[in-house]
Formats: structure tokens, sequence, C-alpha cells
């Protein structure tokens, strides 16, 4: 059996199992409302997480993600209040910003030779520091479409509500899964977190596609910045702080190799759930502190991250043993 | 051969290069180099190593672009820009290294950078489909689903060939492609290229066996120092002969220094009793002497470097115990190996021996200051004068002792890692390899050193492939094979014709041993 | 002693004298230094005050980053480390028994960290972000989800006290540095770290303990991150598990780099890191005293390291190399004294 399926058969045996052990202690878990609402509240961390599914699974990393958010909410707040434009309009000029700047990122990436996380780091100050000084202050956002978006759902029985922005992270998972995993970039992405070298040396554009994969990030947070915009229907600077660890933690837990080459947009998707999973079940308990997310987020990272040691090493001849005597 | 020659007079060769030149620095990585490669031969490329050959390989698959000369495809001058042109072009490389994605598909590395596709998403059926059509060719009947880096390398590397062949189909390069396959392997991986050259295929191949050139080439040519040495038909051409264009000379060291097995051997230094380790060695039981080298002959895996690795505590031995001097000890660590005054220069320099980015004179102390622990410090008058001694007596060539290890040649390299040694007064030394990947003057040179170091009263241990140089300074020989000691050859019994039989068992007596790449 | 004739010859002395430099031209006043109630008053003495723990954390980075590591964890560790000794006082303990623990705290952090990079194997930034993540949840666990304010006088002595006219934490920075500077150059741990640092293979076979000098460089993080997590609680008379060191792990990186270690391990300086942690700290004053918004800081750092990557990066040492040939066969500047 394929190596790279068992870290994502262990994280699907983990939600059920960790669900069911919810559900028996809280039946009310149990309900398509509490499905719907996972789905809402955790919109826009699921849309940032497939982008740095793309971004791990090429051996890198982008600790950009929070503060693209963060700019991003900034920018279409001031687009729509303080310029009025349409939020739609103002959610694209968002992500073409977004875009250029992983473009920026990825090609210093690909021509500095630099490892990512301090590359990304730069960027992370960059779009902070952008967005404290278009404003420092909260904008909060009032607009018909937001109210519009806000009412918008699809009824499931059992009274669970898709909402727009729920709905928009599953389509996101779907055609992140397709460009992965039925692409030629989706190729081009895991043989650069197989083996640089030889991608390079087979035909994988590698500079072309580092920076594609870093555009498709940004351009992912700059999406999730306008989710989160639509969520809290407001725009500041300190929003989504820490989105980026989130992110990470949601992909390994998904069972994507955090050395890269390895792994599913699918099981990102569970490893978001497990998240929310963990902050419902924290809320619908009420005696424990919202501090326990991280520890448990923590312990679960530490877990996969042992887990697919021991599969991959275990089970791998290293690619220096495949060579040497 | 009828076949080559007849395609000659026909057609241009597929692939030549005409007075071909490059330049690195000051030094003349290639010069006025001529070399072809015609439809339906196999053309071999031989050279010690800095001959020039990676550097010509380079050029012809576009790695590299000459200073000086033309490529020609099929008569028509060509600029390759990189390898991905030469490929269209038709010229198909394959190295050494398997450049696969081992985390990848079998299917899709046949196929990466050209899938078909509809609406923009890869059709996996039809690549399947066609990747076990492509491979059945070749004999491999494998799920082309599964992973590629869960297959052999022997197989990895007839999809690395048939990837070639698909994407190029005129011109393959091969180098060095049997380095890390065993004879099986070989004998599979030849009838494969050479149904490729029955397919008309021009084949380039790379290797440092000359065996392996006999038995599958059509023609050689050796390059020396970056120079065309000759091209040569191999029929009625003798290994002699080769090594002669190779080397310059007639090279035998035990000619030219003489002398080594006949000396005398002093009290016993250390046992090594019944060590071993399951999986790695067969428990083994060696005595070394003092003034003694014991050289170990053995083919590529056979448990030499194993072997060394477990005398100096690298890994742990699972049986056995270290006697030495009447204390009985397991060694657990190289710094316990490292005390108890043994050195070793591991077989990967690279990897293992050098700190490429601190100096030569860090380089040299650093043994001697491990050993001394991190408290007593030696001050820079003391390294000074410690790296000035040893470099001057093993000739180390480098402008000052304050720049990087990294600047130097191979050779130097190399006898960076002995003076580190020698600097901690030894009692022990294992060499694994120690004139591998150096020119040929620095190898005299090092074995000059090892028969100096010998008369010094030093115990050694030698781990070679080449085996005129073991002969040349061996007291005693031991012969590894198949992870287990399996013969101990002394006097009259140290010559190349019993050790090669020793090492070959009774199954192939007539078997030259494998050298290292 | 050449290093420190050469030392005022490095850039980012001149980096500093710089920055420096615009201060005063923004702010006349910069240089002068009073004296009141013993102890020293100033811009200058401003910096190095609130440059002190990131400097401090600094030098912990500078020996993980030489080991060809790299620890997330620092602000986290700090934030824990906070919350022990905040908690400790508060039930009652004594401040030094309070300290005692906060510092065993980190050293325990710095510990897990170096264990899971050595006898795990796992890549640094992987291994210290599992801290990173879950660290402040742990820290919260200690004050139980709320900022605990304490008045121990010994422990705001070491936040907000002076020693022979200087604050406190510089006080603790200065001693720091020499100590671990002596630590690492009078004797011979500071080549055997940068041998781990560029070929740990090698240094295992030389008889060098490089697991033992990994963990150790792990653990010595986590001991500084300890140390400038007593001196920021006791800054503000309690710890916040929540925004205590937070992102300063990313500002101790970008001094250590600025103060010219590679992130690829090997040569690495601690008081060219600390001088980085100094250069930072000046320019968020000077972007204060110029009447920028204070946000504008991390576009500056972005600058910095932005201007770093692309002075440090292979095309930029092409470029060098062609029109300096020279440079490439000069002497290693650093010496051992």
């Amino acid at each position: 059996m394929n190596r790279s399926l068992r870290p994502l058969l262990a994280t699907t045996i983990i939600f059920v199992l960790a669900y069911a052990l919810a559900v028996s202690q809280y039946p009310g878990l149990l309900s398509t409302r509490v499905l719907g609402n996972f789905l809402t509240d955790n919109a826009f961390l699921g849309i940032a997480a497939v982008g740095m599914t793309f971004v791990i699974l090429a051996g890198g990393i982008d600790l950009s993600v929070g503060a693209v958010i963060g700019f991003t909410t900034v920018l279409i707040a001031v687009l729509v209040m303080w310029a009025g434009l349409h939020p739609l309009a103002a959610f694209a000029v968002a992500l073409v910003v977004a875009a250029a700047f992983g473009a920026t990122m990825g090609a210093a990436i690909a021509y500095l030779q630099v490892p990512a996380f301090i590359v990304t780091l730069a960027g992370m100050f960059l779009a902070r520091g952008a967005a404290s000084v278009i404003s420092p202050d909260s904008i909060g956002i009032k607009h018909d479409f937001y109210t519009a978006v806000s009412q918008t759902y699809l009824l499931l029985p059992g009274g669970g509500r898709i909402t727009v922005i729920g709905g928009l992270m599953v389509a996101v998972f779907v055609l992140g899964a397709l460009l992965a995993h039925r692409t030629r970039f989706g190729s081009a992405v895991y043989a650069l977190g197989g083996n640089p070298t030889s991608a390079a040396l087979m035909g994988v554009p590698v500079p072309r596609t580092t920076i594609l994969i870093y555009t498709l990030s940004s351009t992912l947070a700059g999406l999730a910045g306008a989710v989160f915009s639509l969520y809290t229907k407001a725009g500041y600077s300190l929003s989504a702080v820490g989105v980026e660890l989130d992110a990470i933690a949601a992909v390994v837990i998904g069972g994507t190799l955090l050395t890269g080459g390895y792994g599913f947009i699918a099981g990102t998707f569970i490893g978001v759930l497990l998240q929310g999973l963990v902050q419902t079940y924290i809320v619908f308990d009420g005696s424990l502190s919202s501090w326990w997310t991280k520890i448990v987020i923590g312990g679960l990272l530490f877990m996969f991250i042992l887990l697919q040691r021991l599969i991959f090493s275990a089970s791998a001849p290293s690619r220096k043993a495949l060579w040497k005597a | 051969m009828a076949q080559a020659q007849g395609a000659q007079a026909a057609a241009p060769p597929l692939l030549q290069a005409r007075q071909i030149g490059k330049i690195f620095g000051q030094h003349h990585a290639l010069d006025g180099v001529d070399f072809e490669a015609r439809a339906g031969e196999v053309h071999a490329l031989l050279g010690e190593n800095g001959a020039g050959k990676s550097t010509l390989i380079k050029i012809l698959t576009g790695a590299l672009q000459p200073d000086a000369g033309e490529v020609l495809v099929e008569g028509q001058p060509v600029h390759l820009r990189d390898p991905q042109q030469a490929q269209g072009l038709g010229i198909g490389t394959v190295y050494q290294e398997v450049n696969l994605l081992t985390n990848r598909s079998v299917a899709e590395n046949l196929f990466l950078g050209r899938q078909p596709t509809r609406f923009g998403l890869v059709r996996k059926g039809v690549i399947e489909r066609q990747a076990r059509q492509i491979l059945a060719a070749y004999g491999l009947e494998i799920d082309v689903r599964a992973e590629l880096g869960s297959y052999s390398v022997a197989i990895q590397q007839i999809v690395a060939i048939a990837r070639a062949v698909e994407l190029s189909g005129k011109v393959l390069v091969l180098d060095e492609p049997t380095a890390s396959l065993d004879r099986v392997e070989v004998d599979k991986l030849f009838d494969v290229v050479r149904a490729l050259k029955a397919r008309g295929l021009a084949i380039v191949f790379i290797t440092h066996f000359l065996d392996q050139v006999f038995a599958l080439a059509d023609r050689v040519t050796v390059l020396r120092n970056g120079r065309l040495v000759g091209t040569k038909t191999l029929a009625g051409l003798s290994q002699t002969e080769v090594v002669r264009m190779m080397l310059g000379k007639d090279l035998s060291f035990a000619h030219a220094i003489g002398g080594g097995p006949d000396a005398e051997t002093g009290p016993a230094v250390v046992t090594f009793d019944g060590i071993g380790r399951a999986g790695k060695v067969h428990p083994f039981t060696l005595t070394l002497h003092e003034g003694e080298v014991v050289g170990v002959a053995g083919l590529l895996g056979s448990g030499r470097t194993e072997m060394a690795r477990l005398m100096f505590g690298v890994d742990l031995a699972d049986s056995g115990m270290v006697r030495m001097g009447g204390r009985v000890f397991a060694l657990r660590s190289p710094a316990q190996a490292v005390a108890a005054g043994f050195g070793f220069c591991p077989e990967d320099r690279k990897l293992d021996g050098i700190f490429a980015d601190l100096s030569v004179r860090e380089n040299i102390i650093i043994a001697l200051q491990a050993r001394l622990g991190w408290f007593r410090m030696l001050t820079t008058e003391e390294q000074v004068d410690i790296a000035g001694r040893f470099a001057d007596a093993l000739d180390i060539r480098a402008a000052h002792h304050d720049m990087a290890v990294k600047l130097l040649s191979g050779g130097n390299q190399q006898k960076v890692i002995l003076a580190r040694w020698l600097a901690t007064d030894p009692r022990v030394l294992i060499l694994d390899e120690p004139t591998r990947g150096i020119d040929v003057g620095a190898h005299a040179e090092i074995v000059r050193t090892i028969n100096r170091l010998r008369e010094d009263g030093l115990a050694l241990l030698v781990i070679s492939s080449e085996l005129d140089e073991v002969v040349a300074y061996s007291n005693r020989i031991v012969v590894m094979r198949e992870r287990q000691m399996v013969a101990e050859l002394r006097g009259e019994q140290i010559d190349p014709a019993t050790i090669v039989q020793a090492i070959a068992g009774q199954a192939a007596p007539d078997q030259t041993p494998e050298e290292t790449p | 002693m050449t290093r420190l004739s050469g030392i005022f010859l490095r850039p980012q002395v001149a980096a500093l004298v710089a920055v420096l430099l615009m201060n005063w031209l923004l702010f006349p006043d910069f240089f002068d230094l009073t004296w009141r109630d013993g102890r020293l008053f100033g811009s200058l003495i401003d910096v190095l005050n609130r440059g002190a723990p990131v400097a401090i954390l600094a030098i912990g980075m500078t020996a993980v980053i030489a080991t060809k590591g790299v620890d997330l964890s620092v602000g986290a560790v700090m934030a824990i480390a906070a919350a022990v000794a905040a908690t400790l006082v508060v039930g009652g303990q004594p401040a030094i028994v309070a300290v005692t623990a906060a510092l065993a705290a980190g050293l325990l952090c710095g510990l897990w960290n170096g264990v899971l990079v050595t006898y795990l194997d796992m890549q640094p930034i992987v291994a210290t972000l599992v801290l990173m993540v879950a660290g402040r949840g742990l820290a919260q666990l200690i004050t139980e989800g709320s900022i605990v304010t304490f008045s121990d006088p010994v422990l705001i002595y070491i936040g907000t006290g002076a020693f022979l006219g200087l604050p406190m934490p510089v006080v603790i920075a200065l001693a720091l540095l020499l100590l671990t500077t002596l630590l690492v150059r009078r004797t011979a741990l500071g080549l055997m770290i940068e041998a781990v640092g560029v070929n740990k293979g090698a240094a295992r076979l030389v008889g060098i303990p490089a697991r033992l000098l990994l963990i150790g460089a792990y653990a010595f993080a986590g001991f500084c991150a300890a140390i400038a997590g007593i001196i920021v609680a006791g800054d503000i008379r309690g710890a916040d598990a929540n925004n205590a060191g937070l992102w300063l792990e990313l500002d101790a990186i970008l001094a250590v780099v600025i103060g010219g270690t590679s992130l690829l391990g090997g040569r690495f300086s601690i008081p060219l890191s600390v001088l980085g942690a100094v250069i930072i700290q000046a320019m968020n004053t000077g972007i204060l005293i110029s009447g920028l918004p204070p946000e504008f800081n991390l576009m500056v750092k972005a600058g910095i390291i932005i201007l770093i990557l692309i002075l440090q990066s292979p095309l930029a040492a092409e470029a060098f190399a062609r029109r300096m040939p020279k440079r490439k066969t000069a002497p290693r500047e650093r010496t051992m004294p």
C-alpha cells in the first residue's frame, strides 16, 4: 500500500473516533447544525490551509499567510468604506494584490535561493506593517452585499446551514484536490517536494513552479481574507494573527509530510475539521478554557510528525542509501 | 560491430563533438576534444577522475556550454542551452544517481512534464496503460502505480533509461549506471542496453569498470587531463593497453614503491574479538600489530566499510569485544575509539570527513582538540604549530592554513584528514578507500605515506578496491565476501590472482573486483 | 586579541552608527545622558534597555543557528517562564525559588526541543514549531488563562531596577554576553559547535559529542528565553501568556542574521548577534521618535531582511566575485582568541 496514505488513514480514524467520543458525551454535537458551523467558522482557515498544503508539498513553508489575511481585510474595508467600491470589486483588487505579493515572494525564493521561511517572514512583517500603516484601527464594514451574503445559505435537513463562505471553502478544497492530483502543475509541486534536482532534470520548470506555488498560497490567503472580512464584517490589521500556524498544523495533521513530496489535499480538510472539533468540544464543555485548543493542537502536531517519521524512515530506503553501497 | 561500421559510411554520427574546449578559471578542463557516437554502437568514455569525462558529458547533454568547438547532431551544428533542449534533439541521459522522483509513481516518472491531458486534467488511465506497454518492452512487469522508491535501484535505473529513450530516442548517455548494482542486475541492464543498440540508438557509456567496457562497448574513447588520448575499436585491444592510455604509463605500485609486504611486524596492538552486527557484518576476529598494514579486499557491498565502522564505534557491534593492552571493552562511540588511540578516514570524504567551511588548520587540529575535550583548548600558537608540522610532513599544498579547506583539491583534502589523525598520535589508523577520487600523482603519494606510517610503527587497516595498491603495502590481506571475512592471506599468498579467487569464491574465479567510482 | 580591533570594521558597526546618527538627526538630544537617582537615563540607555530581551534571546539563538538549526519556540518559552515565575511569587514562594523554577522550565523546554532534533532527527523548524504552537497554551495552563500580576520586589528589580547605574536588563544581557563569549572562545566549545554546524556526521567521527552539543545548544536557547521571559515579566509586573515574547523569536533570528551568522550553520559570533539586536532596537526607537506609526517597524524589519537576503544571495556573491576577484581567497576574518 502507498505509504503516503497511512498518515491520512490515521487522521481519518482519529477524527472519526474523536467525533464519536465527543458525540457520546454531548449528543448535541451530532447535528447538521454543528457540521454547518464547522464549515462556516473554519472557512478562512480551510482556504488558507489549501494554499499551505501546496507550499508544504513542494517542501516550502509560508509564514506570511496570517498577515496576508489581515492585510486583505484592511484593504477590503478601506476600499469598500472609504473608496466606495462594491465589495466584489474590492475582493478582486485584494486578490490581485495578494497574488502579486505571493509571486514576489516566490520569485525571491526561486532566484535568491534563500530559505522560504525567512523570505515569507519578511513577507509577514511587510504585510502586517502595510496593513497597520493603512489603518491601525479596526474598520467596520456595513454594506448591503455583506448583509445579503450572511443571509444566504443552503438549509440542510436538521436545521444546519451551509453558508456562502462554508460552501466556498468546500469548493476550494475540491478545486485544490483536482489541481494537486490531476494536473501537470500538481505533479510539478510533488516533484519539487520530492527532489528538486531530479525535478529540474526531468524538465519541471522549477523557478516558475515555485513562483506559482507562492502565488497560489498568497491568493488563497487573500481569498481567506475576503472570507474573514465577510465573517467578521470588519477589517483589522491584527486579525488572523497566528493563522499560519493553525494552517501548518492542519496540513501536517492531515498527513502531509512537512519535508514535502507526500500528502493529500483531502487530508488537510480533515485536519481543519479536527481542529474545529477540538474548538467546538471546548465550547460545548464550557468548563475547559480555550487555551486547551493550543495544547491539543500542539500535541496532535507532535504525534503526527512522530508518526510520519516512523512510517517514512522505517519503510523508505532513504534517498542516500539508494545509491550508496 | 559490423553493423556499426556499416552505418558509419552511410550517415553522419548521431552525436558529434568537434574540438571542444572548456575553461574553469585558469584550468583547462577540456582542450580540443573530439568525440562521436554512431547509430547502433556502444561507445565507452574512459578516464581517471579529473580527466574531463563529466565536463564532456555535461557539454554533450546541454548542462554546460563549451568555450570552444561545436556539437553536431546528425551532422547539423546545434547550440545546446540546457538538458531539456538536448532531450528534444534526441539526446537522453541517465545519471549514476537515479535522477527520478522516488516519491511518485512509476507511471508518473515516465510521463512527468508530458502527461496527456483532457480539459487540463491529466489522463491517469492513459498514462498507466502506456507506462505498462513501455516497460513491457524492457522486460519489466511491475505495478506502475506504485511509488518508484519502493523498487530496487536496478529497476529505477531501467525506468530512467525507458524515460530517456522515450523522450529522446537517438542518443542515450549512461553516466556510471552500474555503480550501485550487483552482478545480476548489471547483466540485466546490459541486456537492455544491447537491445537498445540493436534498435539503432547510439549509446555513450561512462564507467570505471574496465571489464564492463570490454563486455559491452564497441569502441572506447580515453581522455586524460582534459585532452583526447585516442578513440579505438575494442576488438583486439587488451585491458593493459586501455589502462596505459588512461594512466599514460605502466602504473604498478608494487614496482614504484616496493618492499612493503616483507617488512617485519611488531607486537599486537589491538584485537577485535568476535566483533559483528546482525545484518551488517558476521562476527570476525582480527588482530592488528605495530608496524603492520592489514589490507581489506572485497567487492562493493561485501561488508568492508561496515567492518571499519564497527571497528571505530560508528555503528555499535552487537557481539564481541575489543582487547587492547590488557583491557577488554566494547566500543560505544567514535569518541571512545579516538580516546583509545584510533583514527578513521571515512570512505566519503565530503560527506563524513571534511569540515568544508572551516580552515585547513582547524580541520587538522579538530580530532586532537576533541580528544583533549572542550575545556582544554589548544592555543592559536599550538594550533599553528601542529597544523604546520603535519601539513609539511604530508606535503599539503595550501596557500595558507587559514583558508577554507573546501578550496583545496581532493588529494590535499585527503591529506588534511590524514594529518588530522596523525596529530592525535594514534596507534591504529583505519583508512577506508584513502585513494578514492584522487588524481594519479596524489594517489602514489598517499600510498607512499601509508608505507611510511607503517615503518613508523603504526598499525594500519586499509580498505581498497585497487588490488595492485593493496598488494603493494599490505603485510596481510583479509578478504570480505557477503558480509563475512572469508580469507586471510599472508606472505606468498599476497598476489592479485589469489585475492581475486578469494573474493570471487568458487563461483567465478576469473572475476576481477569492482572498482569504486 | 585581534578580534577587538577587527570588530570595529564590521558592517554591523557601520550600520549601528548610521542608525544612531539618523536618530540623532531626528532627535538632537538622542545622545544626552543624565544621572538621576543613582542611574543613567537617556535615549541611548533606553535603546539598550528595550533591546536587552531580544539580545538575550539572540545569544541563545546564535548557538542554535550555528549548529544549523533554528528555534521558533523561544517566544512561547518566554511566556512559559514568565508564567512560572509570576504564579510562584503570587503563590507566596520567595523570588529565588520562582526565578530558579522559571529558568528550569526554560531549560526543560530547550531540552525537549533538543531531544526532538537530536534523537528523533526532526528538522529544527518542525521540532520547535510544536512548542511554538503548544507553548502559549501551556503558559495559559499555568496562569489559568488570566494575566497574573505581582508586586514581588525582586522580580520587579530584575525587570526595572538598576545596577552600577545601568538598567538591570542591560546588566544581565552584558553579563550573559561576556560569560557566553568567554565560554565559547576561551574553550574549544565554539570550534566544536561550528564543526557540528558545518558537518555533523564528520564531527561525530572525530570524537566530538555532536548530540550532546546539539541538545546543549537548544537547552541554552531555552535558558536564555527564560531569562528574557523573567525580565519582561518583571518589567510589566505580570505574566501575560498571550503576549509575552510574542514574535520575539523572529526578532531574535533577525538579530542573528544581521550579526552575520549564516542560517546554514557554521561560523558564528555572539557579540555581533547582540549588536544585531541593538541595531533592531535602535531602529524601533528611531521610528518611534520620528513620529511615524510604530507599525512602521515591521515594514522596516522586512526591508532589512530583504536587503540581507539580496546581499547574501548567490547572485550577489557572483556579482561581488566578478568585481573583486581577490575576495574569494582572502583569509577568513574570524579569529580564535
